[in-house]
């Protein structure tokens, strides 16, 4: 067995929180690039300097990138000859997102479902772990703000609907959500799964980054053609109309029930926020 | 899209009277921030014939909650949130006088109905851009509601803070245009 200090993990997320909040990664950053030479109206390509300005401004500065500083959602591949000493795993995820949030100036924007009361330090959090082969301890961030989760949907399809059914939905999402989700997005899809698994990968299948086409090429070309619908609706950056509403799709194919077809959509805003870090 | 439009808040009708929906504009002087818990109190407070912590006519309303400010500096990040929460709050207040509300995202077609009646535009600013608009704040001072944190409302001076024109007088709908003139056939 490997130790790993549960204060290394506190530290570690503190860490990734600050840094995924401040700087965006270069996947994104060249996303925005491409996204502008792509882009047909003169709108659409002054929003892509702006959020490249954004970008170096937040970097230098150590400004967050958005006031939505976000949910703090972690990833945890947990390698199985790993044994955490000095603390619990979830403990130390949750002081080292709490520290950041503090001591980074991070908006704190957890709050009672009802009361609405601010829980002050931005906890719970949510945590999804797997336990992996090997000794390594695997920790990916990402604040994920409020604006594209309200626009994301699940829906419980039935099989006969299919890939033209499957479509329609992530289609019908986006161009639904118009300019309120702050586009150019990344669009998360889970096809398949159960109600709860589609929802957990397709939050996962925004972590790659974003430009790599996905790895099977029977995804990569349905990845291909949801991109080309979506950008056809003219939504456009920011919602002012144009030929980028998305910079990708990141699409997920899971086994199912026979009597089943989940799928789930997460709309990821254009700051595609995520860091991450293997001890 | 026309050369930039300066505002002065607090705004009166002819200074709107210009503004064409894709129109940018640069917005100087005084906004109040508010959004979703802050505008539940305000409202309720006009239910109960209380008065608010701000006369609102005239002025202009920015749906924000911003970061803290970290040492050396007035504000922290601070983007527009999504303006469709305070949809149902916003024709109580566009009663009172307001004159334009800075956010981003589509709006209720009765907030769209209740701007045309009291004569108010909608805005919006780059949402996401928080730390690029964080520029534009010179000064903040917490005038209400403090508890709240984050949903505090705060008065912010502000030097050429950048927007688009969504609604205009004439009823005007940048997201609606823009929308359409960049559709393709319905290929899904």
């Amino acid at each position: 067995m490997r130790e790993i200090d549960a204060d290394l993990i506190r530290r570690t997320i503190k860490d990734l929180f600050l840094q995924a909040n401040f700087v965006l990664s270069p996947d994104v950053i060249a996303a925005f690039e491409k996204g502008k030479t792509i882009e047909e109206s003169p709108v659409g390509r002054d929003i892509f300097d702006r959020l490249l300005e954004n970008a170096a401004l937040a970097k230098e500065h150590r400004i967050p990138i958005c006031q939505d500083t976000g949910l703090a959602i972690i990833f945890v591949d947990l390698g199985q000859e790993v044994h955490i000493v000095g603390g619990d795993l979830e403990s130390a995820l949750e002081q080292g997102v709490r520290q950041a949030y503090q001591e980074g100036f991070l908006r704190k924007s957890v709050c009672h479902p009802l009361t609405r009361k601010n829980t002050g330090d931005n906890t719970p959090i949510t945590i999804h772990t797997t336990v992996v082969p090997g000794d390594k301890l695997r920790l990916v961030a990402m604040p994920k703000g409020g604006g594209g989760e309200n626009m994301s949907r699940l829906f419980m399809l039935p099989p006969s609907a299919g890939w033209a059914g499957v479509k329609e939905k992530v289609v019908q999402t986006v161009d639904e959500a118009g300019p309120n989700p702050c586009p150019p997005l990344v669009v998360g899809v889970a096809v398949g799964g159960s109600f709860e698994l589609a929802a957990r990968e397709v939050k996962k299948a925004l972590l790659r980054p974003v430009g790599q086409p996905n790895p099977d090429p029977e995804a990569a070309a349905l990845e291909a053609e949801l991109l080309e619908a979506i950008n056809d609706t003219g939504v456009g950056p920011q919602g002012l109309g144009g030929r980028v509403t998305a910079l990708a799709v990141h699409l997920k194919l899971l086994p199912c029930h026979i009597a089943s077809l989940p799928l789930a959509v997460n709309l990821q805003c254009h700051a595609a926020r995520h860091a991450e870090a293997v001890l | 899209m026309t050369a930039a439009h300066r505002l002065e808040a607090p705004l009166s009708r002819s200074d709107l009277e210009s503004l064409q929906a894709g129109d940018l504009a640069l917005v100087s002087g005084t906004l109040y921030t508010a959004r979703d818990a802050a505008h539940k109190r305000l409202v309720e407070a006009i239910d109960q014939g209380e008065g608010l912590p701000m006369d609102l006519d005239g002025q202009i309303l920015y749906y924000v909650g911003p970061t803290p400010a970290s040492p050396g500096r007035v504000i922290g990040a601070a983007g527009p949130t999504t303006s469709y929460r305070m949809d149902p709050y916003t024709p109580a207040l566009l009663k009172l006088g307001l004159k334009a509300m800075i956010g981003k995202g589509r709006r209720s077609e009765e907030v769209r109905q209740a701007m045309l009646k009291y004569g108010a535009v909608y805005l919006a600013a780059i949402g996401g851009a928080g730390a690029l608009l964080s520029q534009a704040v010179k000064s903040v001072e917490i005038i209400a509601y403090e508890d709240l944190g984050p949903e505090a409302v705060r008065r912010l001076t502000v030097e050429d803070f950048p927007v688009t024109v969504i609604n205009d007088l004439a009823g005007r709908d940048l997201y609606e245009e823009g929308k359409r003139r960049y559709a393709r056939g319905n290929k899904s």
